[in-house]
């Protein structure tokens, strides 16, 4: 350690924060890397089908593969209008 | 048949063309017939990294396009006979990097050699991706640095997916992780990712970690690989990463800050 350091040991470590941005960033872009092809797609139709009955924001329609343990999880997220 | 390997990482200036060159010197030096091909469609450089820039007269593409024979394009290294270099095109398009033709040539020279580098352009176009599209084992270049491991984790996904052995469901690509730019009081002061951390990330086999080193400028200015330079750290850590390669356990060196002197320590130097 140089001498000058110790008076600098309060300031962040930007290494740490350098790592965690990474395991978020990384994390998310393999999730949606691995995510089946089809996703845009069945989202799309989706949309259609509600749309025959009721009126969504293309925004108000969330469409997301997660993983719970072994199994696949397709969660649809609609937020309907009020009435 | 040769192994195809391919030397990439996403993102531009982080020591792919350095790792090429030192690999293939590294293997042909222990005595594997080597062949380095530039796959960086013009903006050619590891003729200059290799030494050889004023003897290219032919290349690549003019061999995919059957223009010349294998043998006319291909560089005899003069330090060592059993290395050779294909140079990339300087005016060609990129385009002419056809799946037909890459995969011909890399079987013509599979049947010769028994090891084929790709040296991969930077980015993930059509150079990079025919780069890696025949590899058996890919070594990916990551210095410790947000950019690069994000870049680098990216190209692990297209490595999986658009490769000959993902497409024919073959066994996958060995993947390696070579760590260049080290500095190990950076780490040491928490302002660099540490080797640990940059393996934590991107989950793979540590082959080697190559300390900053003022000899790899040096080489390069000298179209020398730094490979051959056995008394610099860097040259150390790419002939230890060679022998890793070939299959021999070693331990990682130049991971801890060198001991200094009472002086060096408390003024930095």
């Amino acid at each position: 350690m140089r001498l000058l350091d110790l008076f600098r040991k309060n300031r962040p470590q930007s290494a740490s924060i350098a790592k965690e941005r990474l395991q978020i960033l990384v994390a998310h872009e393999r999730m949606e890397r691995n995510s089946p092809s089809y996703l845009p797609k069945l989202k799309q139709d989706l949309m259609d089908v509600i749309r025959k009955y009721v009126t969504v924001d293309q925004n108000d329609i969330q469409v997301k593969l997660g993983r719970d343990g072994n199994n696949e999880i397709l969660e649809l997220n609609i937020l309907l209008p009020e009435k | 048949m040769a192994r195809n390997i391919v030397i990439t990482s996403g993102k531009g200036g982080v020591g792919k063309t350095t790792t090429s060159a030192a690999f293939a010197m590294g293997l042909a030096k222990k005595g594997h017939r080597t062949v380095v091909i530039d796959f960086d469609v013009g903006l050619r450089n590891l003729d200059l990294i290799m030494g050889c820039e004023r003897r290219v007269v032919y290349d690549f593409i003019n061999v995919i396009h059957k223009e010349v024979n294998l043998n006319q394009a291909l560089i005899r290294d003069k330090r060592c006979k059993e290395l050779y270099v294909l140079p990339a095109s300087q005016t060609r398009d990129k385009a002419a990097l056809s799946v037909e033709g890459v995969g011909r040539v890399l079987e013509e020279l599979g049947r010769d050699f028994d090891y084929v580098i790709c040296d991969s352009p930077a980015g993930i176009e059509h150079g990079a991706t025919m780069a890696m599209y025949f590899a058996d084992d890919a070594i990916v270049v990551t210095n410790p640095e947000v950019s690069s491991v994000r870049d680098s984790d990216r190209m692990l996904g297209i490595l999986s997916s658009k490769s000959r052995r993902a497409e024919n469901n073959q066994d996958p690509i060995r993947e390696y992780l070579l760590l260049s730019r080290y500095s190990p009081d950076r780490v040491s002061r928490g302002e660099m990712l540490s080797v640990e951390d940059v393996q934590e990330i991107l989950s793979l086999d540590l082959l080697g970690v190559i300390p900053e080193s003022g000899a790899v400028l040096d080489a390069s200015n000298k179209g020398i690989p730094v490979i051959l330079n056995a008394e610099s750290t860097a040259g150390q850590a790419y002939q230890d990463a060679v022998t890793r390669y070939l299959g021999e356990d070693l331990p990682h060196r130049f991971l801890e800050v060198e001991k200094r002197s009472l002086f060096g320590r408390l003024f930095g130097g």
